[in-house]
């Protein structure tokens, strides 16, 4: 059985959990921007967190499906509707027989992550279903989706939902579901390189806001504000990094990684963001300003584990609902 | 050997101070040997780049991170003696240096005062070492560029460069293994698939690995096998 895709939007195009065991040869994660999204929406259908979902970017995307189907989102303020019924992030939504899901562009925010119970059935390349657009394999034939394409999805699970409209009462939490905030905040430990920054360049990064430029794209976001600083300029050797790395060029201003960022870089990291913040870091959109903030490594570690355990508890809540 | 945090999943093992492509590299790369036979809870990729090695890892799954940093530097004391190291392979890289293919060559041969058929005769006859493989999926940084072939890279990247292409950056060569833009200078091109993911591991080079050039005429680009 399949979905349809009437209308591929903007930028829309199949990730998983992303591409882990093959950095040695230079392949990037990957996977949904927002990881934690994706998972949160596989649970609420019922699917492995890593079952293969659809990134959309700015909306504007139209799905009509061939059967029966839970479905649930998580990301940026969007509109979305089966039918004509709205389905708020974070809530399961039977699509059943020829129905169709839209989601409109977003007030705010600009991407949004969409789980189909089964999950999309496209081959796994390196061990992943995403797609890696810049290496042009995996996901639906290495690239984003257009209008018309037709993707296989897995034998779903059976379900019912026993609720009016077809849309679940339980949902997940709602910091979970809807990820775009109001004057972002994201917490930051330090990089190997800080010290190699001048005290007002650390000073800088943590008092200052920093608006989101017009060429950032799921590799990394690129900001503007105040020249960051080094003691000493000089070329380093490249390094790994990872997304949430804050890396330096010469120019000052700093690139924070995302998703399909490089394996290794050589520009200075400052910083690097907290991985239960990256969720707001891929919301982030061209023009907004951001701020950060310094919190201890244990910390960082800390609300990790918090998150997870709570995943694990909202994984089992939903279990009682889908059978 | 330090371990320093790299965000809050990952770490960063800095084996050397400096790098130079015989002993620090061999020292990088027997770290990740130790690293990847003492199959850490925890641990989800490996990634050596030059002094350093990426250890990346689900902090779900390991414990208390004290204990975890423990077992990373227990496997990095291992005697690796009995063990056998990765092999490191030697690749021959066939690279046809003729004009079509090496639109920078004169611009590396303004910088180095040095004429085309030299810079061709210098740059295929030297011993290079992968010091690290990243920036595109499959591209091989190579050490052992002859200092007087050294070019810094273009002003202005180009929006697209070839695939295969072969290019000189700073005190580095490498190459391209698809159609992306970059910023070295190019002098040639090779007919050999650098990544394929239906592969194993899927890049042809490996970091560790040892590459030589050979010049090739356009005749033997064009025929050889896909």
């Amino acid at each position: 059985m399949k979905v349809l895709i009437r209308s591929a939007g903007f930028l829309t195009s199949v990730q998983d959990l992303g591409r882990t065991g093959f950095r040695q040869s230079g392949v990037s994660l990957g996977g949904a921007l927002d990881l934690h999204a994706l998972r949160v929406a596989n649970a609420l259908v019922g699917n492995d967190e890593n079952a293969a979902g659809l990134e959309a970017t700015l909306g504007t995307l139209r799905l009509a499906f061939e059967d029966d189907r839970l479905v649930a989102w998580c990301g940026g303020a969007f509109s979305v509707r089966i039918g004509g019924e709205n389905l708020p992030a974070g809530h399961a939504g039977l699509v059943t027989e020829n129905g169709e899901l839209t989601i409109t562009a977003p007030n705010a925010g600009g991407r949004a992550w969409v789980a189909i119970s089964g999950g999309i059935d496209v081959p796994l390349v390196l061990g992943s279903r995403s797609t890696d657009r810049r290496g042009n394999f995996g996901g639906h034939e290495g690239r984003a989706l257009r209008d018309g394409d037709l993707l296989s999805l897995f034998i779903a699970a059976r379900f019912e939902i026993a609720a009016a409209a077809g849309i679940s009462e339980w949902s997940a939490p709602a910091p979970w579901a809807a990820t775009n905030r109001n004057g972002p905040v994201l917490r930051i430990v330090k990089g190997a390189d800080w010290d190699r920054f001048t005290p007002e360049a650390q000073q800088a990064l943590i008092a200052s806001a920093f608006s989101v430029a017009p060429d950032s794209d799921r590799m990394g976001a690129r900001l503007t504000g105040p020249t960051l600083e080094r003691v000493e300029p000089g070329d380093l050797l490249s390094e790994p990094v990872v997304p949430g790395t804050i890396q330096v060029p010469p120019n000052g201003q700093p690139i924070l990684l995302l998703g399909d960022c490089q394996t290794i870089g050589g520009y200075p990291k400052i910083a690097h963001v907290i991985t239960v913040d990256l969720p707001i870091a891929a919301q982030l959109w061209p023009g907004e300003k951001v701020r950060f903030q310094e919190i201890s490594l244990s910390d960082a570690q800390a609300f990790l584990r918090e998150r997870e355990k709570d995943f694990g508890v909202f994984r089992a809540g939903v279990g009682l609902h889908l059978r | 050997m330090r371990i320093e945090p790299l965000g809050d999943s990952a770490l960063l093992v800095r084996v050397a101070e400096t790098f130079d492509a015989e002993q620090s590299l061999d020292a990088v790369l027997r770290a990740t040997r130790q690293l990847e036979l003492a199959e850490i809870r925890g641990v989800l990729d490996l990634a050596p780049a030059y002094t350093t090695i990426g250890v990346f890892y689900d902090p779900a799954q390991i414990g208390a991170f004290d204990e975890f940093q423990a077992n990373i530097e227990r496997a990095l004391q291992r005697d690796l003696d009995s063990l056998r190291t990765h092999e490191a392979a030697t690749i021959e890289v066939p690279v046809c240096y003729e004009r079509e293919f090496a639109p920078d060559l004169d611009e590396v041969a303004q910088h180095t005062a040095l004429s085309p058929e030299e810079i061709i005769h210098r740059h295929a006859a030297a011993n290079y070492r992968v010091s690290c493989v990243g920036f595109t999926p499959g591209f091989p940084y190579l050490s052992g560029l002859p200092p007087e072939l050294a070019t810094p890279r273009r002003a202005s990247p180009r929006k697209e460069i070839p695939a295969g292409a072969v290019a000189i950056g700073g005190t580095q060569t490498g190459i391209y293994p698809r159609k992306s833009p970059g910023g070295w200078n190019i002098i040639g091109r090779t007919p050999l698939r650098l990544f394929g993911v239906e592969r194993n591991p899927p890049a042809l080079f490996h970091t560790g690995d040892r590459v030589r050039f050979r010049k090739i005429s356009r005749q033997e680009f064009d025929a050889f096998p896909a």
